[in-house]
C-alpha cells in the first residue's frame, strides 16, 4: 500500500510538476544570452512564475516519495515509476502542453519506456 | 530545428543534463543507503533523518550536481519540448552503464546493454523529430 502509493506520488506529481517547469520557462521564452548576469535574469524571471513555484513544489513531494520509496525497497521498485514517467510525460506534453508528439516520436518514447526497464532491472 | 546553431544550443545542454543529472543521483543514492531506511513517520524520528541526510557532504555535491542539471534543463525548456526533452535525456542510463563498463569495471548485463541500445534507438527517433512543435503550430 505504501509502495503503490509512492509510486503513484512519484509519476503523477512528478510529470505534472516537470510540465508546469516547462509552461513557466515557454513564457520565458528562448534564453540567447548565457553570461552570469543573463542568467540570473533568467533565473530571477522564472522564479517569479507561478507555474515555477507549482512545479517545483509538486517535483519536490515526488522526489520525497522517491526517497522514501528507495529506502524500502531496491532500485528494482522505482521501475515502473520511472518508466512511466516517460509515457506520462509524452501524452502529458501531446494533450497538455500541446506539442505535436509525432508517431515518431511516440514511437522514440515507447522504446525508451521499453529501455529504461530493462536497463533498471538488468 | 529551426537552424544547426539551435541544434547546437540544445545538444550543448541535453549534454550538460546528461553528465550532472546521473552524477547527482548517484551520489543521492550513496549517501541514501549509507544513511538507511526512513523505517518511522513520527515527526521525531523524521526530525532525526532530516538532521543526518543534511549533515552528509555527499548529499551537499549531489544537490550541487542535481543543481546545475536543473539550470541545463531550465535553459533547455525555455525553447524545446517537454516532450522531446525528457526522453532525449533517458540517455543517461547509457552513459552510467557505459563509463560504469570501461570505468568502474562494472558487471552490466545482456539485459541491461540491450535496454540501452533501445534507449539510444529510442532516443535517436525522438532526436529527429523537430526541438519545438509549439511555434509550428
Amino acid at each position: 500500500m505504501h509502495v503503490a502509493l509512492a509510486l503513484g506520488v512519484i509519476v503523477v506529481c512528478g510529470t505534472i510538476g516537470e510540465m508546469s517547469v516547462s509552461q513557466a520557462m515557454k513564457s520565458i521564452g528562448e534564453v540567447h544570452d548565457f553570461s552570469p548576469r543573463g542568467l540570473a535574469r533568467v533565473m530571477r524571471g522564472a522564479f517569479s512564475l507561478g507555474w515555477m513555484w507549482a512545479g517545483l513544489s509538486l517535483m519536490a513531494i515526488s522526489f520525497f516519495a522517491l526517497l522514501a520509496l528507495l529506502s524500502w525497497r531496491s532500485v528494482s521498485f522505482v521501475v515502473p515509476a520511472t518508466a512511466l514517467g516517460y509515457a506520462a510525460g509524452a501524452v502529458g506534453g501531446h494533450y497538455v502542453l500541446g506539442e505535436r508528439v509525432s508517431a515518431m516520436r511516440w514511437l522514440g518514447v515507447a522504446l525508451v519506456c521499453a529501455g529504461v526497464t530493462l536497463v533498471l532491472m538488468g | 530545428m529551426k537552424s544547426p546553431r539551435l541544434h547546437v544550443k540544445t545538444s550543448i545542454f541535453l549534454v550538460l543534463m546528461i553528465i550532472f543529472g546521473p552524477l547527482g543521483d548517484v551520489l543521492l543514492s550513496r549517501a541514501m543507503k549509507r544513511i538507511g531506511a526512513v523505517s518511522s513517520f513520527r515527526p521525531g524520528a523524521l526530525a532525526a533523518t532530516f538532521v543526518h541526510v543534511f549533515a552528509s557532504p555527499a548529499i551537499w555535491l549531489g544537490i550541487g550536481s542535481l543543481s546545475l542539471f536543473f539550470v541545463a534543463y531550465l535553459l533547455v525548456l525555455s525553447w524545446a519540448d517537454y516532450s522531446y526533452v525528457q526522453p532525449v535525456s533517458a540517455i543517461g542510463y547509457g552513459v552510467v552503464a557505459v563509463l560504469g563498463y570501461f570505468f568502474l569495471g562494472d558487471a552490466v548485463s545482456g539485459l541491461r546493454w540491450l535496454g540501452v541500445a533501445l534507449i539510444c534507438i529510442g532516443v535517436f527517433l525522438v532526436g529527429r523529430t523537430p526541438h519545438n512543435t509549439r511555434e509550428q503550430a
